[in-house]
């Protein structure tokens, strides 16, 4: 506990930077706010890798993973039970997740400079960065539920400036709304969830709540509502809150949008760490998943294996390189949630719980070394589309390597990154229900397959000629590129069941040969595939989507979830429920005001004309008001 | 006291005066003649006062002092209200009270 | 024969008070109401106020009307005739004006008055004492206050009569025919 009290820069420093750069934006020059923020995110790496390396390094204490509490202070005090705190939590998955972040967030950094160079509003992003940073960094050390809904709406807010970073631009105000709608109405779900939850067990404290004995929660598990306990409502709802942020279908369609922003900004956010703040809550309070009857988990599981499945068939037909990673981040992460869904308490059981968080952790790497990777090609080609593209490895070698490595990592091609954690994540699944599994194994190929697509495609395929010849980027463009490349191939070595357990135990982790080599073998086959249509310019994928028709055309619209969205609140929303409710508005309640009005303006206008000036007037009023009261105070009352 | 004349004699007179200096006051349209009356009014009451001095309280001369008051400051206030007719009258050529009727405003 | 006289004053205020706010002749209304005070005047004769009488007639009916027919000469025309008032508003003010002077008369009437049997004090020794002097009955701080408002008036009279349109600023302005 003594030796942590450092952690506490860790979250304060971004937000200091935040105010500094922020309040300054105008008036610093950019390159000295970049290098503010920059600097400060390096110290905060640095004080990462400590915390990690103090807390790990040590090895496992008697009776599993501690968790420690260095800071702990009343924020707000309602009464003697109602109390909110803020603090700092450090257990194996908090310290793990100040590792993400530290790491992407320093390399997104590093890389802006290059990359964001020249922008008008330069401060303002770095700015908004290190606001993201604090945020998350608030987020993934919350020690409460109240704190994590907290910093779970300031990472809202960050993702919303950020989307919305170009704000003369109508697609990129769109998305940032959007994104901020679809979150905020999913975080009501979360809301009413934490309410739920507190309200039976009386504390929002994370230690109370997953405590072993499961005391607290024993009330609330034995409430029940509709055939089903409170607690697996409050679960369920919970659930809600993390589906939105991580882009669970139906919540999902914010994310495709949400590429308006930055590239940088979709590294950082949208694929290695805001949107897997969802996969991270349900670790955070797996306990409770666990504690509750298997409802809640099989919610988690089957929506995680669905959107991971749906999403990579989208990822299979679209044309902007960021919406293909877009779609493959929601298909990776639904892989988490499904790994998570169906882990057990401890033991061989909890293998899903390891590998989803293993899952997450390589997948930062990988996937905002694909961002970035594709920001560099946007950086050299200045476009989004992968019809403009084609040959570049020759243009961009640097750039071609590492996105190189990161297809072959989040394809699962040992011994990249992405085979360790996909390998468990199956075992897992194959462990609970076969019918997971196959999707499971289905959606490795379809990965290998659209990221390999995305690879031929931007680097092979055709050769076309470009109005500017690319250049390979600047050196604070590939540096970080190249960090994250070496990350993505080797941190699939570490012994990851060591460090992360349900049960806090350390549990030795294994290959499972036959799952190992089947797996390999679908992605092989996955790339073999994009090989054969997309290494050279042929006219087989044409064919193939014309001959699949309606299924082709449905998967490239996204399967009309957007339509079906836009239906449902004009017609039912706007049509049925804000017209009249406006109508009523407008008709009653303004006409009732109107009504007011109209009536005093009519009397005063009719009496107006005693205000007349005419001073005979008032004395011929006041000599008629003193005979009234006269009259009446003496003669009439007196009788 | 005045023999044969009683205090409901006098005050009758007074009353009448006044509220005829009340009818000037609401009828007439030029401000002098509204001034007069203004002095009808004043009389009416000032004759109250000596008359109720005279039949109620002779042991005081408060009644007298109040009506010497009241003709100082009717004489204050007539004074004023001829300065004011005749700026008035300088502005707008007119002592009319109907073409006086900026309180509107 | 007191009696007399007091009716013929009546009489004479009654009557010249009418004419006074009826007339359509502005001077001749000036006149009647200088017969008016004049009236008055003699009725504190009457009673016996000879200081109140005296300074009746010497403040207002010297002063002030003569300071109101100065005012009708400087403003109008000698044979001015005034516009009658309308039969609507003559009719309604004297019905008005009938009414409150019925109810007041009828008030007066129907109340009792108490006579204190006091010896009575009123000759020009006893006023002037009692004016000047602070103590009981004295009459000291209104008489202040009055010469106050006096000056007050004679400094506010000058000042806006001295208000020309040019804001006052040009010295021998003659005032718009």
């Amino acid at each position: 506990m003594e030796g942590y009290n450092y952690t506490i820069w860790i979250v304060l420093l971004p937000f200091l930077v935040f105010l500094v750069v922020g309040t300054g934006s105008l008036r610093i020059r950019p390159i000295v706010a970049g290098w503010i923020g920059t600097g400060s995110i390096l110290i905060t790496l640095a004080l990462s890798l400590m915390c990690a390396w103090n807390y790990f390094g040590a090895g496992a204490p008697e009776g599993g993973w501690q968790t420690l509490i260095p800071y702990d202070m009343v924020w707000l005090r309602f009464n003697d039970t109602l109390q909110v705190h803020m603090g700092i939590l450090l257990d194996p998955i908090s310290v793990m997740m100040l590792v993400v972040i530290s790491v992407v967030s320093s390399m997104v950094h590093i890389y802006s400079l290059g990359y964001m160079k020249g922008e008008a509003g330069f401060a303002r992003y770095y700015a908004f960065l290190s606001l993201f940073s604090f945020s998350m960094y608030g987020l993934v050390l919350a020690t409460n539920l109240f704190q994590i809904y907290f910093f779970w709406e300031l990472v809202g807010i960050s993702s919303y400036l950020l989307i919305g970073f170009y704000y003369d631009r109508h697609s990129a105000v769109a998305a940032a709304k959007k994104a901020f709608i679809v979150t905020r109405f999913a975080d009501f779900g979360f809301m009413i969830g934490i309410l739920l939850l507190s309200w039976y067990t009386g504390t929002f404290d994370f230690a109370t709540l997953t405590s072993p004995d499961g005391a607290a929660i024993a009330k609330a598990a034995s409430v029940s509502f509709m055939g089903a306990s409170v607690l697996t409502w409050a679960l369920v709802l919970i659930f809600i809150g993390g589906a939105g942020k991580s882009a669970m279908f139906p919540l999902h369609i914010w994310l495709p949008d949400a590429m308006e922003g930055p590239t940088p900004v979709s590294a950082l956010i949208h694929a290695a760490t805001m949107v897997v703040a969802g996969v991270y809550l349900v670790a955070r309070l797996f306990p409770l998943y666990i504690f509750g009857d298997a409802t809640a988990l099989e919610v988690v599981a089957w929506t995680g294996a669905f959107t991971s499945l749906f999403a990579a068939i989208i990822a299979l037909t679209q044309e902007d390189i960021k919406r293909v990673l877009a779609y493959s981040t929601m298909s990776q992460i639904g892989y988490m949630m499904l790994a998570l869904g169906v882990s057990g308490s401890g033991g061989e059981e909890g293998l899903g719980y390891t590998a989803s968080m293993f899952h997450l952790f390589t997948h930062a790497m990988f996937k905002a070394l694909l961002f970035l990777g594709a920001g560099a090609v946007i950086h050299a080609v200045h476009s989004n589309l992968m019809d403009g593209m084609g040959g570049l490895r020759r243009y961009l070698p640097l750039t071609h390597a590492s996105f190189l490595v990161a297809c072959l990592a989040i394809a699962g091609i040992p011994p990249f990154a992405g085979f360790f954690s996909k390998d468990e994540i199956l075992a897992a699944a194959l462990h609970k229900d076969p019918v997971l599994f196959g999707t499971a194994l289905l959606v490795a190929g379809l990965t290998a397959l659209y990221m390999f697509r995305l690879y031929f495609r931007i680097f092979w395929g055709e050769n076309k000629s470009y109005a500017h010849p690319p250049h390979e980027a600047p050196a604070t463009m590939w540096v970080p590129l190249m960090i994250l490349a070496a990350l993505s191939a080797l941190v699939g070595f570490i012994p990851f069941g060591e460090y992360v357990s349900p049960d806090r135990l350390p549990h030795a982790s294994h290959l499972d040969m036959s799952i190992a080599i089947t797996a390999t073998a679908v992605s092989v086959l996955g790339i073999l595939t994009a090989m054969w249509l997309y290494r050279k310019p042929s006219g087989v994928p044409a064919r193939i989507s014309g001959g699949l028709g309606a299924l082709y055309r449905a998967a490239y619209r996204k399967f009309y979830i957007d339509e079906i969205y836009m239906g449902v609140t004009k017609n039912i929303l706007f049509k049925g429920i804000s017209s009249p409710v406006a109508w009523f508005d407008r008709h009653v309640v303004d006409g009732a005001m109107n009504g007011i009005g109209w009536v005093t303006a009519r009397v005063s206008k009719e009496i107006k004309g005693l205000q007349s000036g005419h001073v005979q007037q008032y004395a011929l009023g006041f000599m008629l008001g003193v005979l009234a009261l006269v009259f009446v105070f003496i003669f009439w009352l007196k009788q | 006291m005045i023999p044969g004349v009683s205090l409901l004699e006098i005050l009758t007179v007074s009353t009448l005066m006044f509220f005829i200096g009340v009818y000037g006051f609401v009828t007439r349209k030029n401000l002098i003649t509204v001034l007069m009356s203004l002095e009808l009014i004043l009389n009416g009451a000032a004759i109250n006062f000596a008359a109720f001095n005279k039949y109620l309280y002779p042991g005081q001369p408060d009644g007298q002092f109040f009506t010497l008051f009241l003709i100082a400051v009717a004489a204050a206030e007539v004074a004023l209200a001829i300065a004011i007719v005749i700026n008035l009258y300088r502005r707008i050529l007119s002592v009319d009270v109907d073409n006086v009727n900026t309180l509107k405003h | 024969m007191e009696k007399i006289i007091f009716y013929i004053l009546s009489a004479t205020i009654l009557l010249l008070s009418l004419f006074s706010v009826t007339s359509r002749r502005l001077l001749r209304s000036a006149v009647y109401l200088f017969g008016v005070l004049s009236a008055v005047a003699g009725f504190y004769f009457l009673i016996g106020y000879h200081f109140l009488g005296a300074v009746q007639l010497t403040i207002y009916a010297g002063g002030i009307v003569v300071l109101i027919i100065f005012s009708i000469l400087l403003t109008h025309e000698i044979d001015h005739q005034m516009e009658q008032p309308g039969l609507i508003r003559s009719l309604g003010a004297g019905a008005l004006c009938f009414a409150g002077a019925a109810m007041m008369i009828n008030l007066l009437a129907n109340n009792p008055f108490q006579r204190q049997e006091l010896a009575e004090q009123s000759d020009i020794n006893t006023l002037g004492t009692l004016l000047l002097s602070s103590g009981d009955g004295g009459f000291l701080l209104p008489f202040e206050l009055v010469s106050i408002l006096l000056l007050a008036a004679m400094i506010g009279g000058i000042v806006i009569a001295k208000y020309t349109l040019g804001g006052g600023k040009e010295k021998n302005e003659k005032p718009t025919p």
